[in-house]
């Protein structure tokens, strides 16, 4: 109560107010300057680390340099350059569709896989093997799938298919068709179990009263999944989704490891582009372009999804 | 009926770990070999002589302790720094009333979606001119910018009850003392959750060394295994697979003995969608 007349006491005296600062208690002087100490070490950092090169990237994206020489200004060149180049178009497609199949192909076996823990007695054990491919680094990841998928018709996989069935299926990280469902397998496997621990947590919020209440008014499993588990799942799907989108729109550790995109156009991404223009080129205006056509479809994605998920995304009020 | 759904569903699950196993002692396997034994015909499932010399030969050739120190202490300053700054700037955010807290949080929300990658060669160019490429402050620094921290851990102190604050504030206590005395100890899940998300990240980062550092002794554990992978990987498949299953098999065992808490942190990263 005292706070509300403290707010609007002066606004009445306004005419005969004071000058502000003399008015102010001492502890909300105190407490801005509390504010500011408190914030500046991340404040700082995000405008160093972070505002600060997001400016010069799109500076450096309307100039040709290649950081030795002078640069000079040529307007919206470098996106016409890009967005005219086969080579990047190729690439856009290449992520947009390790996108198409590690998101949806990754999340629907991570929900199954959680559906299935939840039902099953003992599932710590699973829970922990699921998980170790999260703990693993994306090199060694990449290292040790090179083994299994590369090698020609020698390679464990295709080996043993050969020796078993008498066929040659295709040199998955050397064929350019084959190689981006390649790397979606790998790119699942390796962030499964992430999503399982993620589905498995959100299962467990739900009431049981509200699984009891629809099992009593009949409802089978498959009702069940669709009309309760999924409808109160969907917050956490819709946040697995987003960030899912994002991280494969930003594929690179696995592509460059364990395929070496300089021989297999097929496997180049986005990403790999602002490497191999940035830091084998050194077309830093180049580079720049591709990274902020990068952000560009991020926010243009994940703007579409909020939009969509009024549509599918319960939340409880 | 139910006791035969659980068979099933654990035959099921037990194949996909399985799954999830195999490449893990496929590496463990083929670290036993020897160079020749990867193109026989038909192929050997297993080592035959089993090689352990693999691992002591592949230690003479990199600098594998070095790398793991350099990864061991950069994910530890990252953490520290990381959950230090990101802390004090959520509780301004959650507990300090200042003009034009609503739109700085805005900003940070906002840049919480910029791929690193896309500030890659400005950072590279800002950290050349302060002679910072091809040091470990160039992975430290620029990832103590961590925006999806402070919104992390602005849920968590915003759950700490203001009542606590109130009580410490009446016993005479300043704004830091309630910080370091209230709040981060009442917080301590978010900071695990946090914490293992900062050092998992830095740990296994690839593309910020692979840009900033040069020097083979500066190489964090990722970095190096590649170096060695991009140069012996398509011939020494033994040694390859032995130098993996050091900067593997660790990070597993550590997994290991801390699952319990790693994996309900992790779990409660994704109930940010609440």
């Amino acid at each position: 109560m005292s706070a509300a007349t403290r707010t609007t006491a002066p606004r009445r005296a306004r005419p005969a107010r004071p000058a502000r600062p003399a008015r102010e208690p001492l502890w909300r002087r105190r407490d801005r300057r509390w504010a500011v100490l408190f914030l500046a070490p991340q404040l700082l950092a995000l405008l160093v680390f972070l505002v600060g090169p997001l400016g010069y990237a799109v500076v450096l994206s309307f100039m040709e340099w290649d950081g030795i020489g002078d640069a000079t200004w040529v307007g919206l060149d470098n996106f016409r350059t890009q967005l005219t180049d086969p080579y990047f178009g190729r690439a856009v497609w290449n992520t947009v569709k390790i996108g198409l199949i590690t998101v949806p192909g990754g999340l629907v076996l991570a929900l199954l896989l959680a559906l299935a823990l939840h039902g099953v007695r003992g599932r710590t054990a699973y829970r922990v093997i699921y998980f170790l491919p999260v703990v693993t680094s994306s090199v060694a990841v990449s290292v040790i799938w090179q083994m299994i998928l590369g090698g020609g018709t020698d390679g464990i996989l295709n080996g043993t298919v050969r020796d078993l069935f008498g066929i040659t299926p295709p040199d998955w990280l050397a064929d350019p068709t084959w190689v981006v469902p390649a790397i979606a397998v790998v790119t699942i496997w390796s962030s499964l179990g992430l999503n399982v621990v993620i589905f498995l947590a959100g299962l467990a919020t739900i009431p049981p009263s509200l699984t009891e209440a629809a099992r009593i008014d009949g409802a089978g499993p498959w009702q069940m999944l669709r009309s309760v588990t999924l409808p109160m799942l969907s917050p956490t799907v819709f946040f697995t989704v987003v960030v899912s989108v994002i991280s494969s729109f930003q594929a690179f550790d696995l592509v460059y490891v364990l395929v070496n995109p300089d021989h297999n156009e097929g496997a180049q991404t986005i990403v790999y582009k602002v490497y191999q223009q940035g830091f084998r080129e050194f077309h830093f205006g180049l580079s720049s372009a591709a990274a902020l056509l990068l952000l560009l479809l991020t926010l243009v994605v994940t703007a579409v999804q909020f939009k969509a998920q009024k549509r599918f995304v319960h939340y409880e009020s | 009926m139910t006791n035969r759904r659980q068979t099933l569903l654990h035959a099921g699950l037990a194949l996909g770990g399985l799954v999830m196993l195999f490449p893990f002692i496929w590496m463990l396997l083929t670290s036993f070999k020897g160079a020749t034994q990867m193109i026989n015909e038909p192929l050997a499932w297993l080592p035959g002589p089993w090689r352990p010399r693999n691992y002591p030969d592949v230690l003479d050739e990199v600098p594998l302790g070095r790398a793991y120190w350099n990864s061991m202490y950069i994910a530890a300053v990252t953490v520290a720094a990381t959950l230090l700054t990101s802390a004090m700037a959520a509780y301004a955010f959650a507990r300090i009333p200042f003009r034009g807290s609503g739109p700085l949080f805005g900003l940070f929300l906002a840049t919480q979606m910029v791929p690193a990658q896309v500030t890659i060669v400005p950072l590279y160019l800002m950290l050349a001119r302060l002679h910072l490429i091809d040091s470990h402050l160039a992975l430290i620094l620029p990832a103590v910018a961590n925006p999806f921290a402070v919104f992390l851990l602005r849920q968590f102190i915003r759950a700490v009850p203001v009542e606590l604050e109130d009580a410490a504030r009446i016993d005479g206590a300043g704004r830091w003392t309630i910080f370091w005395r209230i709040i981060l100890p009442n917080i301590r899940p978010g900071l695990w959750t946090l914490g293992i998300i900062v050092f998992l990240a830095s740990w296994n980062s690839y593309f910020f060394p692979l840009v900033f550092l040069n020097t083979p002794d500066l190489f964090t554990i990722p970095l190096l295994l590649d170096a060695f992978h991009s140069q012996r990987g398509g011939v020494d498949y033994g040694l390859t697979a032995a130098l993996s299953a050091m900067t593997v098999v660790p990070m597993l065992i550590a997994f290991l003995v801390g699952q319990r808490k790693i994996l309900n942190s992790m779990a409660s990263s994704g109930l940010g969608g609440r």
